[in-house]
């Protein structure tokens, strides 16, 4: 297939600008006949929501918990990034979109890249104004930090909780337009279907998780902003709730599936301690600021780590990177800590560990200081694990975080089944291999309240829309496969429990599809999930009906899609043979064991299409072009 | 360790409920009570039992979704801790815990210890917010904010809307959540223009609602996990009073405090009573 990315021509600086100019409008009259769905009410859907609801269009939004408030993006801690060089250390939106490019390791879109950094600017103007309570200085001007490795200071923070305040900012415009009438918010809604008409989208089946009704709400243009895809690793930093139904639906109904195998592991959270275990807790990257990463250097030494002389740890971050120590990239210090639990030498009950030590930094500058600067992080590690990081050193290990990888969508960020437009972290676009810290706050912002709307607008202004109703057989088509899969579920009574799939599934990525994957690992993945796959459709046990509140069979039906989508991640990351960012391909690393990108052969994004179960999807690819940021390989050392 | 759990269960809304006894051994401390419910439900399942619906999504103290009443207390009894983030380490070997859900006639119970809180939407439908459509804002440093100024609203901004201080209060009163958004957005410069209308809506919509009224009694606070102040109770009054008397010329409109869910095919209005 081929795909039409539609970047406007010109330079780089002007692309949006004309873009927007060549944009049609829709007449102010006419955009209340224009109903838009919402799939999703975090940064990017509820942004999206509230702001086509100012422009007077008629919007539905939908989520899957009690309140739209309650989006995952409430969990985001450390910022997010605009290039306002308000610090005047030299910042610009050519540095961010330079920064964001080479971090993502030159898998992203130019163009796409560029335009969030020159929206960047507006966010902050936006949220400031919503009264989003960011942190200040005295003299009342925004406060900053730096974030993330950049070497300047733009990363706009509201305490530990800059997502929460984003999120409540967001929320609150979408229930302004609630209260006026052009909003209806549909809490406890899940998306099953999508309804594409005569080559175009026209709306979607949903289920109300309280009654169990399934649901038909047709519209002329359809947006999900539902989210990453990292719970297909069962144990992740995401929300127990945060799934891939809406948008592995969507790409069964035509969607393209852009580069799934681009996943991103952070490299501080607090350690599996048993199986019971059911989501992962970030601790903010800030820590390796401070902290030294070591392992002991003898294989299962299991003295406790104060007894551990000095000359028998290994500093492993500090002895590999002399010049980035302990503060070299998300991907490069994950790996690294697999590497020595791999080799035995991890720490902790379960070896699945590293130390990050803070006793040099407590005698270097002082407890005080310590506690001023990650007192609230120590107080949530010792909550969690019942330990004092202040006199033992804490214990961290990678875990997946977040999804570089989504539907694939043009400039316009619609996907390749018109009318079907994808914002936030459930689309692929800007990121490429590897994201940046504070940078996923900022897209689905930017996607959200200064994009999509104008993007949308156009195609309606584009298209006719001949009027349809329930009795078509396309929304029958999609109502009979929503039931028939509920059905289907709740009738095979085996002996499984669905998270006990799901665990298991989890795993399997995670240990073929994680950190580092080689070809015959892929291979052996693919098989091992289609073989889950198969006794989950015959052995999965799941209690009650489809006619209330039934956890249990939400989980089925979204453990049953994350099944198709890991085979996918595999497939995808067997392809496409070379290392780059998250995606790390044993066969392909330098000398020195890093990652090796193969710009001759791989610059490409890789969008699959969904050719029916069993089928292997077909690849369509997307050249990137690098006129601005020239390919480089990333140093460490 | 080894622990007996009384939950309500409750089918639905015309289910009267019962309390039913649980054991679960092969109790790890480390796991969060939320985890322990999932062990639970696990054997539940596998005994062809249905499992205890319970709300929870982030399981991180920040998303507002979980909450329920441990030994009568709303969110257990660590001080500032969220269900999600209560480790089981805190109960003795051997504990009876008694598990029911939030009891407000505002909050409509849906199923075991879960309820129904978009009461807590309306009211910020009713006026927490500022009014400020996308793209028309200033420069982000054109009006500054006092740092203090900016750190109270944040202290107030921090509420995650769980609904723990509507349980704990005799009269079921919502009065810190709604305060603490009337606290944060009146704090900034950038609210200030719709204090009043912000202080009226809002409690026009608590009262519509079914919620009872504040009486001072202080035990929201108590519960609070993220220790909203009872100043911002004070405020809400303050707010509340001097718009009353400055907007005494202008009809207040709630919406309906509907409990019914709509399942789609049409759009659902809306409807507007004056109150
Ligand atoms: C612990 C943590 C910390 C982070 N910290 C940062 C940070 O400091 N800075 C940063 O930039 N990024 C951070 N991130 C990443 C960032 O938070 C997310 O990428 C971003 O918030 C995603 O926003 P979203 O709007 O795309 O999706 P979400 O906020 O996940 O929203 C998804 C929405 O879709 C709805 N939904 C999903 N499926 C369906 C369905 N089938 N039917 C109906 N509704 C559905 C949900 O109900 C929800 O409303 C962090 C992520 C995590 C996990
Ligand atoms: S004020 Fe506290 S108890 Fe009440 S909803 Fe907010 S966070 Fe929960
Ligand atoms: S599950 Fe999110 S606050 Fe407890």
């Amino acid at each position: 297939m081929e795909l039409k990315s539609r970047i406007p021509s010109g330079p780089i600086q002007d692309k949006w600008d004309k873009a927007r100019f060549d944009m049609k409008l829709v007449n102010p009259a006419n955009k209340r006949k224009h109903s838009i769905i919402v799939v999703g009410s975090g940064l990017a859907g509820g942004s999206a929501a509230a702001t086509l609801g100012e422009l007077g269009y008629k919007v539905s939004c939908f989520c899957f918990q009690d309140s739209p408030r309650r989006a995952h993006s409430i969990a985001a801690q450390g910022g997010i990034n605009a290039a306002k060089n308000y610090q005047n250390d030299g910042d610009s939106i050519y540095r961010l979109f330079y920064d964001t490019v080479k971090g993502g390791d030159f898998r992203a879109r130019e163009a796409n890249v560029y335009r969030l950094a020159q929206i960047s600017v507006q966010i902050i103007d936006q949220c400031v104004a919503q009264g989003v309570p960011f942190a200040r200085e005295y003299g009342g001007t925004l406060a900053n930090r730096s974030f993330g490795g950049a070497q300047v200071s733009r990363t706009f923070y509201a305490r530990g909780q800059t997502g929460q305040q984003l999120l409540l900012g967001a929320y609150q415009a979408l229930e302004r337009q609630v209260n006026a009438g052009s909003v209806t918010m549909y809490p406890r809604t899940e998306m099953l279907d999508l309804i594409v008409i005569e080559g175009k989208v026209r709306g979607i089946v949903t289920r109300n998780l309280v009654t169990g009704d399934i649901g038909i709400h047709l519209a002329d243009a359809v947006i999900l902003g539902t989210g990453g895809y990292g719970n297909v690793f069962y144990l992740s930093t995401n929300a127990k709730g945060s799934n891939a139904t809406a948008i592995w639906r969507a790409h069964k109904r035509g969607a393209l599936f852009a580069n799934p195998c681009f996943t991103q592991i952070h490299p501080t959270c607090i350690p599996v301690s048993g199986d019971y275990q059911s989501k992962l807790t970030l601790m903010s990257e800030s820590l390796r600021n401070d902290g030294r990463i070591w392992v002991p250097l003898k294989k299962g030494d299991k003295r406790p780590p104060n007894q551990i002389p000095e000359q028998e740890r290994d500093y492993y971050l500090e002895r590999r990177y002399p010049s980035f120590g302990n503060l070299v990239p998300r991907d490069v210090a994950s790996r690294n800590a697999k590497y020595v639990c791999d080799e035995g030498r991890g720490v902790g009950e379960t070896a699945l560990g590293v130390y990050l030590d803070f006793s040099d930094a407590i005698r270097r500058l002082g407890r005080k200081t310590i506690e001023e600067r990650y007192g609230n992080l120590f107080d949530m590690y010792q909550r969690i694990t019942d330990e004092d990081p202040y006199q033992v050193p804490m214990r961290i290990y990678p875990a997946i975080h977040y999804t570089m990888g989504g539907l694939w969508v043009d400039y316009n960020l619609m996907s390749t089944v018109p009318g079907l437009f994808v914002i936030g972290e459930a689309n692929f676009s800007d990121h490429g291999a590897n994201r940046l810290g504070a940078s996923a706050l900022m897209q689905g912002l930017s996607d959200g309240y200064f994009i999509v709307p104008y993007t949308v607008g156009d195609y309606l202004a584009n298209n006719k829309f001949p009027s349809i109703d329930e009795s078509d057989p396309e929304v029958r088509n999609a109502v009979a496969c929503v039931q028939q899969t509920i059905q289907k579920l709740l009738s095979i009574n085996g002996k499984r429990t669905v998270d006990s799939f799901h665990r298991e599934l989890g795993k399997i990525v995670w240990d073929y599809c994680g950190m580092s994957r080689n070809a015959q690992g892929l291979e052996h993945a693919i098989e091992r999930i289609r073989e889950l796959r198969d006794e989950y459709w015959q052995n999965v046990k799941v209690p009650g009906s489809g006619a209330d509140l039934n956890q249990s069979l939400e989980k089925a039906g979204r453990v049953a899609d994350f099944f198709e989508l890991a085979e996918l991640m595999c497939i995808d990351a067997r392809e496409r043979n070379e290392s780059a960012g998250g995606h790390f391909r044993e066969e392909y690393q330098t000398a020195d064991g890093e990652a090796q990108r193969d710009d001759d052969h791989y610059s490409y994004v890789a969008a699959w299409g969904y050719r029916g179960y069993g089928n292997y999807p077909e690849l369509s690819k997307e050249p990137l072009e690098f006129e601005y940021v020239h390919p480089a390989q990333r140093s460490y050392k | 360790m080894r622990v007996t759990l009384k939950i309500w269960r409750q089918t639905n809304r015309a289910d009267k409920g019962r309390f039913v006894k649980y054991q679960v051994g092969d109790v790890n401390p480390d796991m969060s009570i939320l985890e322990c419910l999932d062990v639970l439900n696990e054997q539940l399942i596998e005994r062809d039992e249905e499992p205890v619906a319970f709300e929870h999504d982030c399981r991180e103290g920040i998303c507002g979704s979980c909450g329920f009443m441990i030994n009568g207390v709303a969110h257990g009894p660590l001080p500032a801790t969220t269900v999600c983030q209560l480790t089981m380490r805190h109960f003795k070997d051997g504990a009876e815990l008694l598990l029911e859900p939030w009891r407000a006639r505002a909050f409509p119970i849906i199923k075991d210890l879960t309820v129904d809180r978009r009461s807590f939407d309306r009211i910020i439908a009713a006026g927490g917010y500022i009014s400020v459509s996308t793209g028309s804002a200033p420069d982000g440093n054109a009006i500054p904010v006092p740092k203090e100024a900016a750190d109270r609203a944040m202290d107030a901004a921090a509420c995650i809307g769980c609904g723990a201080c509507v349980a704990a209060c005799p009269n079921a009163s919502p009065a810190l959540f709604t305060g603490a958004k009337i606290a944060h957005l009146g704090t900034l410069p950038q609210g200030a223009p719709e204090r009043d209308r912000r202080a009226i809506h809002m409690v026009a919509q608590m009262t519509a609602e079914g919620f009872g009224g504040c009486t001072n009694i202080g035990e929201c606070t108590g519960v609070c996990p993220k220790e909203i102040p009872l100043e911002v109770i004070a405020r809400m009054n303050h707010d509340f009073i001097w718009g009353s008397w400055r907007e005494r010329d202008n009809v207040v409109t709630t919406m309906r405090p509907f409990t019914e869910w709509s399942t789609g095919s049409k759009f659902q209005i809306n409807e507007q009573e004056t109150d």
